[in-house]
């Protein structure tokens, strides 16, 4: 990897007896997405603080382009934008005079100021309702100005948190497109999320964050491998099918793992291509009639179950 | 620097001027207040549709000395008084349709005559009030027994029921044998005296009919900022409902930092190279200028449209208002400092202004209020802000009568803009 853009070391955050965040560490370079998963709580949002500065570790490092950030006017600032999980905008305020604003924020006015606010607003296709009031826009209008409005300043780093919350499936799309564009232009992006596909469909590495510690930070592919299988087998047994000897299944070659579940077994099996006839034909032999025969690949949620014990979306 | 500072006070005032509530809050609703408040409190000076006494009078005597107290009332400027029926009398008052009501009882011309020059039993006038109007009550009574006197003796030394009493009074002194000599001689000299005036009178046809009268008169002048200027009600209601709703703006300006960190603008804010100086600073300024434009703009609706002036200094004037403007900057500040949410800060601090500003004086008139508590209120923001926008306004008093309130508001400005610095919630929350 390219020297980090964004270095990140054992930051830890209390409050009072609360662990929020417990040596989480991470690093970013040029041109990379790097997902902070995790569930509500688990301490994404006060690790992005802390990275932005606006929060003060207890203690660890935050380095941009590395240097450490020193103090609320450090000019290293700049090269940090933060796109805050609320919409934070002025709703009484037209889209040009929040942006207006946001630019003058980092001392840009007149020409300068209305280049990076054309600019903005093209790339998240908002030019032409520039001068309509914010409290006129969709939500999903809303969180595309919320990401322009963090752009204005061509900052290097991109902080994300969680910048797709309560949008329609289309504006998210959107939203994915401008962050795969700002990635093609060497930026490095930070994105919090706490919704598994957002992270497999964007992120080169993922961190699964938990109770403030970093469970696991690697590639999609690398998180994959810590799982013991990859693939599931799953068989839609027909009704009162439920007797199955599950330990004797499990004894087969090839069959990591097996689950009866609301009329449905799951399989794990390592080789789908040469486990699948070998589990029908143990099912046919026993007399087990089935419906429906998918596979399943294993994904994120599995990972964190595997790690965590629990499920991402119930923790 | 300055491009994000200006920007930000930019965003502020921009920000108060597209919310109708503001708006609303900080023009029409004093203005509304301020107006109706200065039409009770005596409007701008002319004091003939002023509100007078509702008086019932009661007269079961139907006797010269009774017609003629009854007349006198009514002639007072202070006073409406209407004709009434002891029942009637009393539902009224208790109703609250009337304040007073004077029962002149029958008999009372004659009883009062005897009272008059002897020892007799002195008849008595009833007079029912409302509880609630005590000094009204006072008032009237004074009154009353200026006009009771004056009728009783001019029907006396005058009327033909006093002839007639002198008569019979000095035929009664003649037959009397208790009087020891010396009081019996100078009270017939006195009785004679009396009747001889009565036939010289008629004699020399001065029918005009005399009595005691007050033996002074008053000259009454209202001390104002100079001798042409009249009290104007609306002067003082005007500070008053200005004093209250910047206040009410200095709220909006902590709740607006609530706000702004609770939709996460506060994070877009810290995350920008900004020092808190700016940050809180820009808040500040912006604070500072809308106050004192509320000040200003409300003034001149006073000015305009009830001929409210600043009679002192002008000079004075705009310091006073800009000192206040700045203790509210000050003031919003310490609501954002030590509110947690919007919705339960906002209740608070609603109450604590509004005990500021009625301790201040900026409802009723100070003094109604008690020694004691007048001397508390000096350690009132809104006091001293009253006393100098009274000052400059309707007492027409010089720019050294607003050094004094100028300095005070400027040490409740520093102290409060300190204490939010102190307390400020400068990390967001994770």
């Amino acid at each position: 990897m390219e020297k980090a853009i964004l270095q990140v070391d054992s930051l830890k955050k209390s409050y009072g007896t609360l662990v929020a965040v417990n040596g989480v560490s991470l690093s970013a370079g040029a041109g990379e997405i790097v997902g902070l998963l995790g569930p509500n709580g688990a301490g994404k949002t006060t690790t992005v603080s802390m990275i932005a500065g606006l929060l003060r570790p207890d203690s660890g490092s935050v380095q941009i382009e590395g240097r450490p950030l020193a103090s609320d006017t450090d000019p290293i600032k700049r090269r940090i934008g933060l796109v805050p999980q609320d919409l934070a905008l002025f709703d009484e305020l037209t889209a040009q005079a929040n942006l207006q604003l946001f630019a003058a924020l980092y001392d840009l006015d007149g020409a300068a100021a209305q280049r990076a606010m054309d600019a903005a607003l093209d790339l998240v296709g908002l030019a032409d309702r520039a001068q309509e009031r914010v409290k006129n826009y969709s939500g999903g209008m809303k969180r595309r100005l919320n990401l322009a409005a963090a752009l204005l300043h061509d900052p290097q780093i991109l902080l994300l948190d969680e910048p797709t919350v309560g949008v329609d499936p289309q504006s998210r799309n959107a939203i994915f497109d401008n962050l795969e564009v700002l990635k093609s232009r060497g930026k490095t992006l930070v994105y919090t999320t706490h919704y598994m596909e957002e992270a497999e469909r964007l992120c080169d590495r993922v961190i699964i964050i938990d109770h403030g510690q970093v469970v696991a930070n690697d590639t999609l592919q690398g998180l994959y491998r810590l799982l013991p299988v990859t693939n599931l087998l799953a068989v839609e047994l027909d009704n009162g099918q439920d007797a199955i000897q599950l330990n004797e299944l499990q004894a087969l070659a090839g069959v990591r793992s097996a689950k009866l579940e609301a009329g449905t077994l799951r399989v794990g099996v390592q080789d789908l291509a040469t486990e699948t006839p070998r589990v029908l034909q143990w099912l046919v032999e026993r007399g087990h009639l089935y419906r429906n025969v998918a596979s399943e690949r294993a994904d994120l949620e599995t990972v964190f179950l595997t790690l965590t014990g629990r499920s991402l979306r119930d923790a | 620097m300055m491009i994000s500072f200006r920007a930000l006070v930019r965003k502020d005032i921009l920000l108060f001027l597209v919310d109708r509530r503001a708006l609303l809050m900080s023009f029409a609703v004093p203005i509304a207040i301020g107006s109706f408040f200065g039409y009770v409190l005596g409007g701008s000076g002319n004091q003939a549709d002023a509100s007078k006494i509702a008086i019932l009078a009661v007269d079961q005597d139907h006797s010269a000395i009774s017609a003629e107290i009854v007349k006198r009332l009514s002639a007072e400027k202070a006073l409406d008084v209407k004709p009434s029926t002891p029942l009637e009398a009393r539902v009224a008052v208790r109703k609250g349709s009337a304040t007073v009501a004077v029962i002149i009882p029958k008999n009372f011309g004659q009883e009062a005559g005897d009272a008059f020059f002897g020892p007799r039993q002195k008849p008595e006038i009833g007079v029912l009030f409302d509880p609630s109007h005590s000094a009204e009550r006072a008032m009237v009574t004074g009154i009353l027994a200026g006009d009771v006197m004056q009728a009783v003796s001019k029907e006396m030394f005058t009327g033909q029921s006093g002839r007639d009493m002198v008569k019979n009074s000095l035929a009664q002194v003649e037959q009397s044998q208790g009087l020891a000599p010396e009081d019996k001689k100078p009270l017939e000299d006195l009785l004679r005296s009396v009747d001889r005036w009565d036939r010289q009178r008629d004699q020399g046809g001065d029918g005009g009919s005399r009595g005691l009268s007050m033996p002074y008169t008053t000259h009454e002048e209202a001390v104002t900022a100079h001798e042409n200027a009249q009290y104007n009600g609306y002067a003082h209601a005007f500070a008053g409902m200005v004093v209250q709703f910047v206040l009410f703006l200095g709220i909006d300006v902590g709740i607006g930092l609530l706000q702004q960190r609770q939709r996460g603008l506060w994070k877009r804010f810290r995350a920008a190279p900004l020092s808190r100086g700016v940050l809180l600073g820009s808040r500040a300024v912006s604070a500072s200028i809308l106050a004192f434009v509320v000040v200003l703009v409300n003034f001149l609706f006073a000015r305009l449209i009830f001929g409210v002036r600043v009679d002192g200094s002008m000079l004075g004037f705009l310091g006073v208002s800009a000192a206040f403007a700045l203790m509210t900057a000050g003031f919003g500040m310490l609501v954002a400092a030590i509110g947690k949410t919007p919705e339960a800060t906002r209740g608070l601090a609603i109450f604590a202004v509004l005990i500021v500003v009625m301790l201040g004086g900026a409802w009723i008139p100070m003094f109604l209020f008690p020694q004691w508590l007048q001397k508390l209120t000096l350690v009132m923001p809104t006091r001293w802000a009253m006393d100098g926008l009274e000052a400059m306004t309707w007492r027409g008093l010089g720019l050294e009568a607003a050094l004094a309130p100028m300095a005070v508001l400027l040490l409740f400005a520093v102290a409060f803009g300190g204490l939010a610095v102190a307390r400020f919630h400068w990390e967001a929350e994770g």
